[in-house]
């Protein structure tokens, strides 16, 4: 069972986001506050809800303090030494880091994988439900007849009201118990994902930089939202090469530009590991726009009509400004599926174009 | 007692004796062992495990968490004013500091027992707090989670109006007046002596003091009601569940006032106990650095504020040498020489028994005034500062102990909160709520105000207004729905009366030397 304390936070979360209670979002305020993390001093952002009430404002008189000093003398704020925490109420200010998990989270609230289905038996989680709660509050069709018999049990044996002999148990209205839903996690389908980045010479430290940016949180949020989701990482020039992790992140290279190589890997991977069938497949592949040739752009077009897209659930294409990219994959993208839902593409524009991107990819109702 | 492990459940048990042979009276008192989060998660509810559910809890808890993980800051003490008193210890603790937090512990639930501040508080709190979130979750069930959260947020946005002295007062009933007649009895007279028996200007006079006692009594309220909660709870057009919601949180602003009012005076007392039995009895002679480490980190002073348990316990140890070498009396204040005053000893050994009855009738508003002097605040080297305009910053004002006082009482008088009561509830014959501010030198937030207004007015339906002063111009800031309107009062439209004799007092006497 969860903690009280959990929903009392998970509803101040909500409600700092602005989910929730939007009437009091404005009186959320930033601040920040000095935490020390080994040698490093790191900056926690604290947002804190300051109900209003009629307080003094700022005190021209100040205050009292301790300490030497002649009068003319500057007082700064604070002093070294622990303080012991009081027992009663006070006034607290908040300080809140947001973790990349929270991130994810928040992201999740916007987000979801679309047009996902239920496939396989095993990976992919998702929310489900279940009569297993109780609550004294509910429609006549619900009653848990045993849970109120119980109650009224104990509530006639504690009132002295129960008579052994005759035991005839009258259930009252604070008696009844009903059933309620409680929200689950249940198997549902399985899902796989393909990041496919291009790594070549156009592609300028920047750009790649928001690539991994983009691509690190389309995973980190996948990661919080889907429990094990499998997920492949692809760098190409010339030629593709399937990568970890560690690798797609970090890795410097420069090159010429073949985009079908990396599509061919693509498709290999899903011929050979992850049988459409049995997968629910999304490829994301980003870029300059740059490809080799309009030769190699007609077999990219070719791959996808024939064999990616029939195969996958939504193919997202990513093209980064580029000072030497002609950004031209996008718009032959675009004219050759014009109003295929199984494709998105997206341009990104700068560092801020990154969340509008991810949405127009995972946005709800895409 | 609670889950202690064996040999904490000797030292409790220990201390609890030792504490009792030095004339601490307690509750019986629980230890309960728990981890930080736990202990956090206490914390964040103000002590009670079980209380209503709000985000407020969430977000101490939060704060709670991240400066514990982040080594910002620790708890090491919880201790709940009920009976049984119970106590948090943090299983992580070394046993030098659990030793220290048992000990200070029972300071604290002595003075909870004894202080007069507290008698009327509820002792079966915990109890009463479980019920208070048992019945609030049935009105989030039946009503709505929202709009039951929504409520208690305006409840929450008022609840430092109270009065803290209320529940010591017991006003006699209203008696019966006389019939309710603005002509004024005459004596029997005869025509002739008329004129002197029923003089015409003594019965215009009594005329005149009916009339405004007719006045006085069709104003509403009569007398200005500073338990501004109350007031709204008996007029405000409220459902039945949002009575009770009111009344809860009422109740509770009601039971941690006095821990507000005596911060000072409770801090100090707990750490002139832990101090003394640590000393004297518990520390292992291994222990003595880390003990000591601990006490001086919880005693550590700072330029920008005072710590009260610094202040507390330095204050209850001269109020101890002071009854000791019987530096009181009118013998003692005669002497005017500072060597002299300093060497005085009269060997009266009378300490412990003062300190003893101060923890019993003081709070800290008349602990500083009675006890705080020249050469206190010389010792400690107290000072008032102030923000100076030319350099910016924060400076060092003065150290006379006169002006230290004044500006100590002033920060605790009412426990930090501005003085306001309802003293119109019919204001323009409307119906509406006219609030006064008891103005003393600081303005009000004025952003918050016209929110916290916002929030009355969700309450009472009808306009609301408060009456204050910006920078010591009169304003009567209103809102009456829709549309907010500050307007600036000509000094002649003084409010219909000034408010509260009591807490009047309390600022008189703060002014005194």
């Amino acid at each position: 069972m969860g903690r009280r304390i959990d929903s009392d936070h998970s509803r101040f979360r909500e409600i700092v986001r602005g989910r929730i209670k939007q009437d009091l979002k404005k009186y959320v305020s930033s601040g920040e506050m000095i935490g020390k993390q080994g040698d490093k001093y790191v900056s926690i952002p604290i947002p804190q809800i300051q109900l209003p009430k009629f307080r003094f404002g700022k005190n021209p008189k100040g205050g009292v303090g301790q300490g030497e000093g002649e009068p003319g003398k500057p007082v700064d704020g604070e002093g070294e030494g622990q303080g012991q925490a009081g027992e009663d109420e006070g006034q607290h200010v908040i300080e809140v880091d947001v973790s990349l998990e929270e991130l994810a989270t928040i992201l999740g609230e916007e987000l979801e994988l679309p047009r996902i289905e239920p496939k396989g038996k095993k990976n992919i989680t998702s929310m489900g439900g279940s009569w297993k709660g109780i609550r004294s509050i509910g429609p006549q069709s619900l009653r848990h007849f045993r849970r109120t018999y119980k109650q009224a049990l104990k509530r006639q044996i504690a009132a002295g009201l129960y008579d052994p002999e005759n035991p005839v148990i009258i259930p009252v209205r604070e008696d009844q118990r009903y059933k309620s839903r409680k929200e689950e996690m249940i198997p549902q389908a399985n899902a796989v994902i393909l990041y496919m980045m291009d790594v070549s010479g156009s592609m300028g430290r920047e750009q790649k930089e928001m690539v991994r940016i983009e691509a690190f949180w389309i995973d980190t949020w996948l990661r919080s939202q889907y429990k094990n989701i499998e997920v492949q990482y692809i760098v190409h020039d010339a030629v593709a090469h399937l990568v970890d992790q560690h690798t797609f992140f970090h890795l410097r290279e420069s090159g010429g530009t073949k985009i079908s190589s990396a599509f061919e890997l693509c498709l290999r991977l899903m011929r050979d590991k992850y049988n459409p069938l049995e997968w629910n497949v999304y490829p994301f592949h980003f870029s300059d726009g740059d490809n080799w040739s309009s030769r190699d752009t007609e077999y990219c077009i070719d791959l996808l009509k024939n064999a990616i897209l029939p195969g996958c659930n939504q193919f997202c294409y990513g093209q980064v400004k580029s000072a030497y990219g002609s950004g031209q994959f996008k718009k032959d993208l675009d004219q050759a599926f014009p109003n295929d839902e199984r494709i998105v593409t997206s341009d990104i524009l700068d560092r801020d174009g990154i969340l509008p991107s991810i949405k127009e990819f995972l946005g709800k109702g895409l | 007692m609670g889950n202690l492990t064996p040999e904490l459940a000797r030292y409790a048990e220990e201390i609890r004796d030792l504490a009792a042979s030095y004339g601490l009276d307690f509750y019986e008192t629980i230890f309960e062992l728990v981890d930080w989060d736990e202990l956090n998660m206490v914390a964040a509810y103000g002590g009670f495990p079980k209380r209503y559910p709000h985000w407020r809890f969430g977000m101490e808890f939060e704060q709670l968490q991240k400066s514990y993980t982040y080594g910002l800051s620790k708890i090491y003490e919880l201790v709940i004013n009920n009976d049984p008193c119970y106590a948090y210890l943090m299983r992580s603790n070394s046993m030098t500091d659990q030793k220290l937090v048992m000990a200070h512990v029972y300071g604290h639930c002595d003075f909870f027992k004894n202080n007069a501040w507290f008698a009327h508080t509820n002792r079966k709190m915990m109890d009463a707090m479980a019920n208070h979130g048992a019945r609030v979750r049935r009105y989030m069930d039946q009503f709505g989670v929202d709009v039951v959260e929504d409520f208690i947020d305006c409840v929450l946005s008022l609840d430092n109006l109270i009065d803290i002295h209320s529940p010591y007062i017991q006003r006699p009933e209203p008696q019966a007046k006389m019939e309710e007649t603005l002509e004024p009895p005459r004596l029997k007279a005869k025509g002739y002596m008329d004129r002197y028996i029923n003089p015409p200007e003594v019965l215009a006079e009594e005329a005149k003091q009916r009339r405004e006692e007719l006045a006085k009594k069709q104003r509403f309220p009569s007398e200005p009601a500073k338990d501004v909660l109350l007031f709204l709870l008996h007029n405000a057009p409220l459902e039945r569940w949002q009575q009770d919601v009111l009344a809860m949180l009422r109740e509770e602003a009601y039971y941690f006032a006095p821990q507000a009012m005596t911060k000072i005076m409770n801090e100090g007392w707990a750490v002139y106990w832990h101090s003394t039995m640590m000393c004297k009895d518990l520390v292992e002679p291994a222990e003595v650095i880390d003990y000591c480490d601990h006490h001086s980190g919880t005693l550590a002073t700072s330029p920008g504020q005072i710590n009260p348990y610094k202040i507390g316990v330095e204050l209850f140890r001269d109020i101890e040498d002071r009854w000791n070498r019987g530096k009181f009396g009118l013998e003692f204040q005669r002497i005017e020489s500072g060597e002299e005053r300093r060497r005085y000893d009269k060997n009266l050994g009378l300490g412990k028994e003062k300190i003893f009855q101060v923890r019993k009738v003081y709070n800290d508003v008349t602990f500083i005034d009675e006890y705080l002097g020249a050469e206190f605040a010389e010792d400690q080297k107290l000072f008032v500062y102030g923000f100076n305009q030319q350099t910016r910053q924060y400076e060092i004002v003065d150290r006379d102990y006169r002006k230290v006082k004044e500006q100590l009482l002033w920060s605790l008088t009412n426990f930090g909160q501005p003085r306001i009561s309802v003293v119109d509830a019919n204001f323009r014959n409307r119906g509406e709520l006219y609030l006064y501010h008891d103005w003393n030198g600081v303005d009000l937030q004025f952003q918050m105000a016209r929110e916290t207004l916002v929030n009355l007015q969700k309450l009472w339906g009808r306009p609301v207004h408060i009456e204050t002063k910006e920078e010591g111009e009169g304003k009567l800031l209103s809102f009456d729905g829709t549309e907010f309107t500050a307007i600036d009062l000509a000094p002649a439209e003084e409010p219909p009366e000034i408010v509260g004799q009591d807490t009047k007092q309390e600022t008189e006497r703060s002014k005194l030397p």
